[in-house]
């Protein structure tokens, strides 16, 4: 079912029009048939979109539908904001465009549109991007460096310095020295901005007129369509092409329009960021953990106690490892780091550590799969047979020459298979990471300034993906498409997450399994 | 008397018969059981023994499994362990190497001086004890790695890395070991990936490997068709000159083609000791002859 209907989010729908009994015109998607069971009076559910006219979903009794007919020329506009738009062109008006008259009307709204754009990346674009440069540096140092300065001359006095002090007086002209240079770097910032505007307008100038079904008018800018089809005419090979676009969107860009259209990307790089983080904190902890109890560790009451913890652990509900990780990561640990390193965070009201992040999510999703990794690992190493070790002792050889050098590589698949059921198991939980860190809407946590992958940010992730965009979203219509298309996702992550773990198990069952002759 | 059977040994030392009992051990301590070596009229003194046993007791728990063994063990001659399943020629040959230390729950008290020094001292490092006294298990277990890998394993293990040193090391004991000209051009392949018989003479290739001093052998042959089974026992008379072997076995035939010396224990006491063609065809005690002509065990 997911596969179904994820897949087909994508495939363009033919628009249809729709004229109604009291003669008012619907231009839109069907999108479902449905039976009223009390009634047994039969709906059709329509996508008109436009949805700063009214309702974006309606439905519509069949009875009252008096024709239907599909347009050759209906245009599907997908813009970004506001959702697709449903209309009939009428013309183009492209001041500051230079496009040539000849060619279809569709050929001529196609180069205004890619006109647009390359006017959009040339002028506007680069000035955005400084602009972003500056924010970042004026919010990330030189905020945080007035913050710091501030903190260290309110602990100096209340040490007891006097304001004329020596030290005070340091502070005091570095924090005048940056409070210049934030003045400064404002002063450009809004430079900046009063020349984006100038050139937006310049290009927002370049308008579509369309009219919609009931023949109201409308003008569009083009530097507002992301992009725009006509179904109703589409080959199979335009059709295709257009869901090999809408593929590419999805993996590759940001989210539009409060999580209902857009791309996944931050949500996906989210996902397996975390999953590799997860990856990094529990297997070498547990592997190391169950070499130590299966080789090291001699029998006894503490031992058994700690068996019996590890394997009771495999059991606990995820949300129990979500309040774990809020209280003992995000409060006593980042609390604590907070304190110590980025106290004066702690006092504007924005901490560091002391909040949901990407390293306590993954850490507390860590926790989670360590039991199994324990567990399997142990397993792996009882099921070597004695005969080698013995072989190997007989030769000289201490225990940890044994271990390293024949024992963990013969156990090496099972570890992988306890590791694969951690994986599986941990990519899919919600629970935990509602509490320590995902969000709904979060840039992706790696950027070009040091130290460029940013752990302490919070993250976006495709299971709470779905769960926010199928049960929070302003407009639940709107998203269902999305939320099978994340689902489906999610499943494949998953999925090629754990055939690349079960590909490398194989290669070593191959290399170090003994097989009896 | 002189030992004749076997014409390519020659003998290092004469030996007498014993005469009297010169065990150490006081009767007391052996009534225990009804079977003691006490009783033995002429348990042969070994002039140069590699290894002594010197009351040697082993318990499992709370159970004896070796009765007070004292005996010693000629250098560079090869000698049978004999006796019915279960009882204690393994142990006792485990304690030969402190293979036991790695069981849980098992005390020796006696002693086992090899080179002088009594091997259960604390001061004796035992990595150092099991290179010199190599061992060969029942079922050949070749590690996971290449032919050339799982013979130069002790030798790494030892911290030896230079390369044209293991190469010759290994092409070395590979020949010894009577499997060179088999696998000469498939020394990278894996070990896993050959008979059983090659597997057993590639556990002895890997204990000749790092130059021991006694190899022990756990029923090496059990576990193999005849045809490597008569290849194992030739390399045992191959071998015999420059190492001393220690082999158990419960084939009694096989004990009378390979062994120069054979000690016969029975639930956990030596019963008799002596040359091997001497104890199969004139043994001394009746323990011995009952279980040479088949009547038990």
């Amino acid at each position: 079912m997911v596969l179904w209907n994820g897949l087909g989010v994508f495939w363009p729908h033919a628009v249809a029009e729709v004229e109604l009994a009291d003669l008012k015109k619907l231009l839109g998607e069907e999108l479902q048939t449905e039976i009223n069971p009390d009634t047994g009076v039969e709906s059709i559910k329509f996508k008109v979109g436009n949805m700063e006219d009214g309702p974006a979903f309606r439905w519509i009794e069949s009875s009252t539908i008096h024709s239907t007919t599909y347009p050759q020329d209906a245009y599907v506009l997908e813009r970004i904001t506001n959702m697709n738009y449903y209309g009939f062109l009428r013309k183009l008006v492209t001041p500051s465009a230079t496009i040539s008259n000849d060619g279809s009307m569709q050929k001529q709204l196609a180069a205004a549109i890619a006109d647009t754009k390359m006017k959009f990346a040339r002028e506007v674009a680069p000035i955005q991007a400084k602009q972003a440069a500056l924010a970042n540096e004026l919010k990330n140092h030189v905020k945080y460096a007035i913050l710091r300065i501030n903190y260290q001359r309110k602990q100096l006095l209340a040490a007891g310095h006097s304001n004329d002090s020596e030290e005070v007086n340091r502070l005091a002209q570095q924090l005048a020295e940056l409070q210049a240079k934030e003045e400064r770097l404002k002063k450009e910032s809004d430079q900046l901005t009063a020349e984006i505007d100038k050139h937006e307008a310049a290009v927002r100038a370049n308008v579509a007129i369309f009219a919609d079904a009931s023949g109201r008018e409308k003008s569009i800018a083009l530097s507002d369509i992301v992009r725009f089809y006509c179904p109703n005419q589409m080959s199979i090979g335009s059709m295709l092409a257009h869901y090999c676009a809408k593929i590419w969107e999805l993996l590759a860009t940001n989210p539009r329009e409060s999580n209902q259209d857009g791309g996944l990307f931050p949500a996906i790089f989210g996902t397996v960021l975390m999953v590799f983080l997860m990856a990094a904190t529990c297997f070498p902890l547990g592997v190391l953990a169950g070499i130590y109890l299966g080789e090291y560790a001699k029998e006894g009451f503490l031992v058994r106690l700690v068996r019996i913890a590890v394997n009771n652990l495999a059991g606990i509900p995820s949300i129990v490892y979500g309040i774990f990780g809020l209280g003992f990561f995000i409060y006593l640990v980042g609390g604590h780091l907070d304190h110590w390193f980025f106290p004066e965070r702690i006092d504007a009201g924005e901490p560091v550590f002391g909040q949901g992040c990407i390293i306590w999510a993954s850490l507390t999703l860590g926790l989670l799969t360590i039991p199994v990794v324990i567990v399997s690992t142990e397993e792996a190493l009882r099921a070597i047979p004695r005969g080698i070790r013995e072989g190997s002792y007989a030769l000289g050889s201490t225990k940890f020459q044994t271990l390293v050098r024949i024992l963990v590589p013969m156990a090496s698949p099972g570890m992988m298979t306890g590791f694969i059921l951690a994986m599986a198991r941990a990519a899919g939980e919600v629970a935990p990471l509602m509490i320590t860190g995902a969000v709904k809407n979060a840039p992706v946590p790696f950027d070009g300034s040091f130290p460029y992958l940013h752990l302490d940010r919070q993250f976006m992730h495709l299971g709470f993906h779905i769960l926010d965009i199928s049960c929070k979203s302003p407009n639940v219509e709107a998203t269902k498409p999305m939320v099978y298309v994340t689902t489906l996702l999610l499943l494949l992550i998953v999925l090629s997450l754990s055939s690349f773990a079960i590909y490398l198990r194989n290669r070593m069952r191959t290399r170090f399994q003994s097989r009896t002759i | 008397m002189l030992k004749t059977s076997d014409t390519k040994h020659t003998m290092k030392h004469a030996f007498r018969p014993k005469a009297q009992n010169n065990e150490e051990v006081p009767p007391a301590a052996n009534d225990v059981s009804k079977h003691t070596a006490n009783e033995s009229p002429s348990a042969p003194v070994i002039a140069d023994p590699i290894v002594r046993a010197e009351q040697v007791r082993l318990y499992y728990g709370k159970s004896e499994a070796l009765k007070d063994i004292t005996m010693d063990f000629p250098r560079h001659e090869v000698t049978a362990l004999i006796g019915p399943s279960g009882c204690g020629k393994s142990t006792l040959l485990r304690c030969l190497n402190r293979m036991n230390d790695l069981i849980d729950d098992v005390r020796t008290t006696g002693r086992i001086e090899f080179d002088g020094q009594d091997i259960n001292d604390k001061a004796v490092d035992v990595i150092e004890l099991r290179r010199r006294v190599g061992m060969v298990f029942q079922k050949p277990t070749p590690f996971p790695k290449s032919i050339y890998e799982n013979v130069a394993y002790g030798l790494r293990i030892a911290g030896i890395r230079q390369r044209h040193i293991l190469d010759e090391v290994v092409e070395k004991s590979l020949r010894r070991a009577a499997l060179w000209d088999e696998v000469k051009d498939r020394l990278h392949e894996s070990a896993l990936g050959f008979s059983g018989g090659q597997h057993q003479r590639l556990c002895i290739a890997r204990a000749i490997a790092v130059n021991p001093e006694i190899i022990l052998m756990d029923e090496p042959c059990s576990a193999l068709d005849p045809r490597s089974t008569t290849r194992i026992e030739d390399l045992i008379g191959q071998l015999r000159g420059e190492y001393t072997i220690i082999i158990v076995t419960h084939n009694m035939q096989q004990a009378a083609r390979v062994s120069d010396w054979a000690a016969f224990i029975y639930e956990g006491v030596l019963i008799e000791f002596g040359i091997t063609s001497k104890l199969f065809t004139k043994p001394e005690r009746k323990e011995t002859e009952d279980y040479i002509t088949g009547r038990f065990g």
